[in-house]
């Protein structure tokens, strides 16, 4: 199944948005990446078609069938750089995860993408960003992907992309994935957000309470200690203080962010669960 | 009124939690939170678990969590909620 180089259109010519194409989809080729990319976001938003648009992969798409519970693989060019992307399962949050859920939990939080594209649903806007807002407390590097826009205009609903833009404090960009439509701006804003060129000013809630302050700090030192190198050990020791068992877990038996790395050379393509 | 009692066809407001820690927040990440509308969608053969509609998803509690979940019952009206998906 080589399908590097292939040129965006053999699979879709008449698309408008492939036509300038400076995409090129470089299917399972993921060896030699300058950038990391997590497809994250709740379940059945559009994950895998996205992923599918962005490498040309054909990684199952499906409504309760085939969804997805590993994480998926592949890559593609754009502007001469090359992009590992990763299809996560879908996940209602960072903080109650199932065990699905903790699949794309470990990886967004350990797995240090250069940048994390959240996949919503224009249709349920509010519900989805619930996931949103977590992971804009943990990184600064992202892009919206307000996906299902077709679906969101057949129910009449109209939203203000600039506004929630502004925000949010990261870009958004309307998409309908299936149809390929706003690809071209999605890694354009994607290599925008990793260059620095769009300086992003997350959303976040403020902590003032110093007594919280001191004990994150605290855990926070001997967390790196005892893991050093873990990314997000401030919202690791927020988890701790609010009683997280699959986190508390995770820090006894020492296999805290393990499921992370991102550079790892034995990568499979569907890594499934035991 | 308890959730678990909310009939196919009622539309109830959550009103409060009486639940906490992770199975808490376990709830408010799917949606369910005092002031959010819930509706019945589907019952199982033996009524346990139940589907509800929350915020434009469809959620299975099953009834030991759904006896947590305290709402007030909708005044019935021909207008559907605030969902916009049927
Ligand atoms: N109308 C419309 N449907 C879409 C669009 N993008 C994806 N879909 C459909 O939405 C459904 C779910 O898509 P997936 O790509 O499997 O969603 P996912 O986010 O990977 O799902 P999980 O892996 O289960 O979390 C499929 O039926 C897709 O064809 C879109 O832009 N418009
Ligand atoms: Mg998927």
């Amino acid at each position: 199944m080589s399908t590097r180089e292939t040129t965006v259109n053999t699979h879709c010519q008449t698309c408008p948005a492939y036509q300038n194409a400076k995409l090129h989809r470089l299917g399972i080729d993921v060896s030699n990446f300058d950038y990391a990319i997590a497809l994250a976001g709740n379940p059945n938003t559009g994950k895998s078609t996205l992923f599918n648009a962005m490498t040309g992969l054909r990684q199952h798409v499906g409504n309760w069938t085939g969804k997805t519970v590993a994480r998926a693989e592949g890559a593609y060019n754009f502007n001469g750089k090359n992009y590992k992307v990763v299809d996560l399962p879908g996940t209602y949050s960072l903080l109650s995860t199932s065990q699905d859920e903790e699949i794309a939990r470990d990886f967004i939080l350990f797995g240090q993408p250069n940048a994390t594209v959240v996949v919503v649903d224009a249709t349920r806007l509010e519900r989805n960003l619930n996931l949103t807002l977590q992971i804009l407390e943990i990184t600064d590097r992202v892009v919206v992907a307000l996906n299902l826009i077709d679906e969101a205009e057949r129910h009449g609903l109209q939203i203000d992309v600039r506004a929630l833009s502004k925000q949010l404090g990261v870009p958004v960009v309307p998409m309908v994935a299936r149809k390929g439509v706003g690809l071209e701006d999605l890694l354009g804003n994607i290599e925008a957000v990793i260059t620095g060129q769009y300086v992003t000013r997350p959303h976040r809630v403020k902590h003032y309470d110093p007594r919280l302050e001191k004990a994150i700090s605290q855990l926070a030192t001997q967390l790196e200690d005892q893991f050093p190198g873990l990314p997000n050990t401030r919202w690791v020791a927020l988890r701790l203080l609010d009683g997280d068992p699959s986190i508390e877990q995770a820090v006894r038996e020492g296999t805290l962010g393990e499921l992370s790395g991102v550079g790892r050379s034995d990568e499979v393509l569907m890594l499934q669960t035991a | 009124m308890r959730l678990d009692e909310l009939q196919k066809g009622q539309t109830g407001v959550v009103k409060a939690l009486h639940i906490t820690g992770p199975n808490r927040r376990r709830l408010m990440d799917l949606g369910i939170l005092p002031g959010t509308h819930i509706e019945v969608e589907m019952k199982s053969p033996l009524g346990d678990p139940v589907a509800y509609r929350v915020r434009g998803a469809v959620i299975a509690l099953r009834q030991v969590q759904a006896r947590e979940i305290e709402i007030t019952l909708d005044v019935p009206s021909t207008e559907a909620a605030e969902n916009v998906h049927s």
